[in-house]
């Protein structure tokens, strides 16, 4: 699967992006940099007023799962139900829907919570039946919207972790976004960063697998070495 | 993992009632005991006629001795009252999803449903009893009048506070247009239609008595507010403060009533009805 980008909103400006199958992709940058809209603008959320998206498989288009930077769930159904939505909108039968919905919760370690409603779920809970709302159909391609900015950090530690072993598991493809330099180093290969006004992509990082399987990745000084490089390429970006 | 259910929050009370419950009942009814003690005692030492205020023993006397009669035209207010809210609440909820159809429907209808809520139903009521053959249907009207308007604004505010992102995922998987009204915008509009019905279940009664107040002088009608009228004609204070009551009685019932409903469909989900909190 492959995107190629040339945009030309206020938003964002002359942006060109590969993304492959199976990619970890973090998008950094500061806010206004326009990272949520190239996502939005994948999602087929907003159109680009010029350029295109290119599809390898044009079903991969309609193949998407979305988490945005708020759980946004629907109060008023459980959380099974929930995660139930994309399967029941696409006219999957309901008890099949329910199974499968049930499963994805588990793989979210939230077995047990099935019929509690978003308002008795603590705010990483809540979360957690994003992503597997977002994982239920199976789709090649997940989109997260600064999807852990408003948890505190023990909480987007141990989600780090988990969407971490999911992706190690599944191989889905992932554009990530965030304004966060230890988030995305601990977990994308791919680090593009962004400037704003107008946005715009100026630097592209990795990460190797390698490097990532080393011991106690978090504390290594493997990890301190990207965050530094992630880091002075932020400042590039912000002063160029 | 570490971060369990949110627990339910319980606090100590008496008999099932918490404490807090047990104040909101005990302390207004203390204040009602001491007024209509109040009122009892002034009654009796100033020695006023009964004919200006009866004391509320005599009213309570009244309402029981004429019971019979004053329970038919309760029975028959009671059927405006609620054929005007059903109506209000089904026509108003049917024309608030259509608004929120189309916003030129909207524009072009909402002015005229505010001119119908200030204008004052006495200032046409007697029109409405005129035009409209039978007695019945034109209390109704009236009745609907005023009791439409706050299912409409209610109804039409919920069906345009849905959650942005919410509607970007329902467009993100394909949602049609009625999955979408059916499944997101229903159910967020829902506790704001509740807060509307409950506003126009008081007013339908306030609607129905006010036309029966109207038509009461053709003598047609024989509702609690033409039993009102009637008392007062021939110095029965006695039994006009008896119906007085039983139209307070009535309304109270009717917002406990509607409250309850809404509790009870919202009490899961919703913030306002959170765990010992009723308004």
């Amino acid at each position: 699967m492959a995107k190629r980008y040339a945009t030309g909103t206020l938003a964002v400006q002359d942006v060109g992006l590969e993304i492959g199958r199976g990619d970890f992709l973090a998008l950094l940058g500061p806010s206004g940099c326009g990272k949520s809209t190239l996502l939005r603008m994948i999602a087929g959320l907003d159109a680009p007023s010029a350029g295109r998206i290119d599809w390898a498989d044009p079903a991969a288009r309609r193949d998407i799962g979305f988490v945005f930077q708020e759980p946004t769930l629907m109060p008023w159904s459980s959380a099974l139900r929930n995660v139930a939505l994309p399967l029941e909108l696409a006219g999957v039968p309901r008890h099949e829907a329910a199974a499968r919905a049930r499963e994805m919760l588990a793989r979210v370690e939230l077995a047990g919570f099935e019929d509690a409603y978003p308002r008795q779920l603590s705010g990483g809970m809540r979360m957690r039946v994003s992503i597997a709302r977002a994982l239920v159909t199976k789709p090649r391609l997940l989109l997260m919207d600064e999807p852990f900015a408003a948890l505190d950090e023990i909480t987007r530690f141990r989600l780090n972790n988990d969407l971490l072993k999911l992706w190690q598991a599944e191989r889905f493809t992932v554009v990530f976004v965030t304004h966060s330099v230890f988030e995305s180093v601990f977990l994308a290969e791919r680090i593009v960063v962004m400037a704003p006004r107008p946005g715009r992509i100026v630097a592209e990082l990795h990460v190797p697998a390698e490097d990532r399987a080393a011991e106690e990745f978090r504390t290594s000084p493997i990890y301190a070495a990207h965050c530094r490089e992630v880091s002075h390429a932020l400042s590039d970006a912000m002063a160029a | 993992m570490s971060d369990g259910l949110i627990a339910e929050h319980r606090e100590p009370g008496i008999l099932g009632i918490s404490y807090t419950m047990w104040l909101r009942i005990l302390a207004p009814s203390l204040i009602g005991v001491i007024f209509l003690g109040g009122w009892e005692w002034a009654v009796r030492h100033y020695e006023v006629p009964r004919y200006i205020l009866p004391g509320p023993i005599l009213v309570a006397q009244t309402l029981v001795r004429n019971w019979g009669s004053l329970s038919v035209s309760l029975g028959i207010t009671l059927q405006i009252t609620f054929m005007a809210l059903a109506v209000a609440a089904s026509l108003g909820l049917a024309l608030s999803v259509l608004f929120a159809q189309s916003r030129i429907i909207e524009l072009s209808l909402f002015p005229y449903a505010v001119i119908l809520q200030v204008t004052p139903i006495v200032a046409i009521a007697p029109l409405i009893i005129i035009w409209v053959d039978n007695i019945q249907v034109a209390l109704l009207i009236c009745a609907w009048i005023v009791a439409f308007f706050p299912i409409l604004s209610n109804t039409t505010v919920g069906l345009n506070s849905t959650d942005r992102n919410l509607v970007d995922l329902f467009r993100l998987y394909g949602a049609s247009r009625w999955q979408v009204l059916w499944r997101l915008r229903l159910p967020t509009a829902m506790p704001y239609f509740l807060a509307g019905l409950r506003i126009s279940g008081g007013l339908s009664l306030i609607g129905a008595i006010v036309a029966e107040f109207v038509a009461g002088s053709g003598g047609r009608a024989s509702g609690l507010a033409y039993r009102i009228l009637e008392a007062g004609y021939q110095l029965q204070i006695p039994l006009m403060f008896a119906a007085l009551v039983l139209v307070s009685a009535t309304g109270i019932a009717i917002f406990l009533a509607l409250s309850l409903l809404s509790h009870l469909l919202l009490r899961r989900w919703h913030e306002s009805a959170g765990a010992g909190d009723r308004r």
